[in-house]
């Protein structure tokens, strides 16, 4: 049975499946219960993290599995990297992805090191979930999209989700990888709603998805940013062009077939990332088709991007720093080089 | 501080003892052969050599078992022989040899033996407390009586992750022993500078946990107080911080020319302060074990170690097809 739920909801659902399934998976974080040891407060009355995506787990699953945090990022990181590789399953929440700065040396030269440099002798499955994205109004340290530097780590999986129904069953994929996976939940999608169906289903890690087919412009986008590609897929549809947008879902791995055999289908590449432009994912896949599908572009490779500045609070800043759909029907229409009809 | 005297009390079972003096005397000379070798240009990379520390790591240990886990830091080869790692798998990783304890991937600052609760040395000073505090999670929430040991230097009492590490620990009631091996020197840099407190162990005051600081070269004290904290740690009652006031013997990393170190201090630590020879001379004085006895410990271990080098040296390197493995795609 498929119904509609909220992204927040379909991240929530998946956490529960994912812990009756199997004890090993517990959930570690700041707030993520809230309240511990309030005597006062009536564990359903607990936060469930700080937007209330896991709201209601303390009761299912009690506080010995749903543990608040100090506010120590490195302490409690290290902690879920050894008791992943030590026997546990656990789910890490980073509250924002800008709070890494505190813990980076955790993920990077630990939990990400592991399983390589002990000869493949351990094995770390740990779960970093982790808010991002501009647009909530909440400033330069709490906007950022930091997939790329995660992208940059060997030995870790990035997981972007742009739909509950994804979100559920990709989080369910993390949550059972035996690798570290850093999945990213962008806080101004938690209220969107899609068709999830109920139960327990994963969507393979790698594997990306052509949210709409079109022959003329091949459109990645990245998180949110699939939304903005499909706004502009819609209006551009008006005046006859058709773009293909591709959500490639995971950023490591890419799915790089994906991306290149749409690209050899449509001739032009368009990457949207909300992120800084310098070293970034768009950056990333357009060297990969430079590289390897050079011989199929008719036109230069295009990116749409943030600035490469922090992101701004005010709210008439902040709604130029994104990109938006109506800069993607430009520059597709520049790359057609079809006029455009204001 | 507790000194040597006080501990006579200390009984230790004649198999115990001879452990304990055979593991001393195998980081002792692991150590001195890899000095030569680096020294001889035959070993790559980084080596900080664990020599004159040897009475913390096995006075600790001798109170573990295979299951309970210990983290280490950048100088872990003495953890790793107190911890049961072989000497020829440790020899190899040192060399880069795929029949090295990480297939040569980690070399010296990494080595790892989950089988025998070695969760990893670490070349990130402070990197082990957290991961500590992980392993006895893992412990606390499978309700086993496992013990996690963190070994930690002087430098590391200044990081960030001591504090948080302990805290946690501290307040989730985790199975830890934090064992500070203070050797004086953070690098080159004295801990009477870099340090706020007198003692690493003043901060247990903080946390609200036990402390005890011992003679880090006297191994019945140590022996003695990692007993009482490991025994704390396996009832469930939480973490204790042991601090070690030690030395080592050779510099923070090989090539290091030691010109922090005073002439005498050099002198006297591998003479009368040395631990090895101070749990020598007490063993045949309590006659825990004959003389006799102590030579063949030596003698055995001096084979083991040359039989490490062979053995080392007649492996072969890794095929370039190993730079693609135990990592899960390579682009």
């Amino acid at each position: 049975m498929t119904r509609k739920l909220s992204m927040s909801g379909a991240i929530n659902e998946a956490m529960k499946l994912a812990m009756r399934k199997d004890e090993n998976v517990i959930l570690m974080g700041e707030d993520v219960a809230g309240g511990a040891q309030v005597d006062h407060l009536q564990d359903e009355d607990a936060w469930g993290g700080v937007l209330g995506v896991t709201k209601g787990l303390v009761q299912e699953f009690g506080r010995e599995r749903i543990l608040d945090t100090p506010i120590t990022e490195a302490g409690y990181m290290g902690a879920a990297m050894a008791a992943a590789s030590t026997g546990l399953r656990p789910i890490a929440e980073l509250m924002f992805n800008d709070f890494i700065g505190s813990c980076l040396d955790e993920v990077l030269n630990q939990g990400a090191k592991f399983r390589y440099m002990f000869g493949g002798k351990a094995q770390v499955p740990v779960t970093i979930r982790t808010m991002h994205g501009a647009g909530f109004r909440a400033a330069a340290q709490h906007s950022q999209s930091l997939y790329a530097l995660f992208t940059a780590i060997p030995g870790v999986k990035v997981v972007v989700p742009s739909t509950p129904y994804e979100a559920k069953g990709l989080l369910l994929a993390a949550i059972e990888d035996n690798d570290p996976v850093i999945f990213f939940e962008d806080k101004t999608l938690y209220n969107m709603t899609g068709d999830v169906p109920e139960g327990y289903y994963t969507i393979p890690i790698g594997k990306a998805d052509i949210k709409r087919e079109g022959s003329d412009v091949t459109v990645v986008a990245i998180g949110k940013q699939v939304h903005t590609a499909l706004e502009a897929a819609e209006q551009l549809s008006q005046k006859g062009i058709e773009i293909e947008v591709v959500d490639p879902r995971s950023l490591s791995p890419l799915d790089e077939e994906a991306i290149l055999s749409s690209v050899e289908k449509t001739n032009r590449l368009i990457v949207i990332d909300e992120a800084n432009p310098r070293c970034s994912i768009a950056t990333d896949i357009a060297a990969l088709v430079a590289d390897k599908g050079f011989d199929h572009l008719d036109a230069p490779i295009k990116r749409i991007t943030a600035p490469h500045t922090p992101v701004p609070f005010s709210p008439a800043l902040e709604d130029i720093y994104l990109p938006k759909a109506e800069r993607v029907v430009k520059v597709v229409s520049e790359l057609l080089g079809t006029p455009l009809e204001v | 501080m507790k000194a040597l005297e006080s501990n006579k009390d200390v009984a230790l079972t004649k198999e115990k003892a001879q452990w304990m003096y055979q593991k001393m005397v195998e980081i002792r000379n692991f150590e001195d052969r890899v000095h030569e070798l680096f020294a001889k240009g035959i070993l790559p990379g980084f080596v900080h050599l664990y020599a004159g520390e040897e009475a913390v790591a096995v006075g600790v240990c001798a109170h573990l078992n295979d299951k309970d886990s210990i983290t280490s830091t950048h100088r872990g080869h003495g953890h790793c022989i107190a911890k049961g790692c072989d000497l020829d798998g440790m020899m190899a990783e040192i060399y880069g040899k795929v029949t090295g304890l990480c297939k040569g991937k980690g070399g010296s600052m990494h080595i790892a033996d989950f089988d025998k609760g070695m969760l990893g040395a670490n070349g990130i000073v402070g990197g082990g407390f957290p991961l500590a505090c992980g392993s006895a999670l893992t412990a606390k929430y499978k309700k086993t009586d496992n013990v996690s040991v963190c070994f930690f230097g002087d430098g590391a009492q200044n990081h960030g992750t001591f504090h948080e590490g302990i805290n946690l620990a501290a307040i989730w009631k985790l199975p830890v022993v934090f064992v500070a091996e203070n050797n004086g020197y953070a690098e080159a840099t004295p801990f009477s500078y870099a340090s706020s407190c007198k003692s690493i162990v003043d901060r247990a005051i903080a946390y609200n946990i036990p402390g005890i600081k011992v003679d880090g070269k006297d191994i019945l004290a140590v022996y003695q107080a990692a007993e009482e904290a490991v025994l704390r740690a396996r009832r469930g009652e939480g973490p204790t911080l042991i601090e070690c006031v030690t030395y080592r013997n050779y510099g923070h990393f090989e090539g290091d020319a030691q010109t922090y170190k005073g002439d005498q201090e050099k002198a006297e630590h591998k003479q009368e302060k040395d631990a090895i020879l101070l749990f020598r001379k007490h063993l045949l004085n309590e006659q825990l074990l004959a003389e006799n006895e102590v030579v063949a410990i030596e003698k055995s271990v001096e084979a083991a170690v040359d039989q490490a080098v062979k053995f080392s040296e007649e492996s072969p390197y890794p095929n370039a097809s190993e730079l693609l493995t135990d990592v899960y795609v390579s682009y």
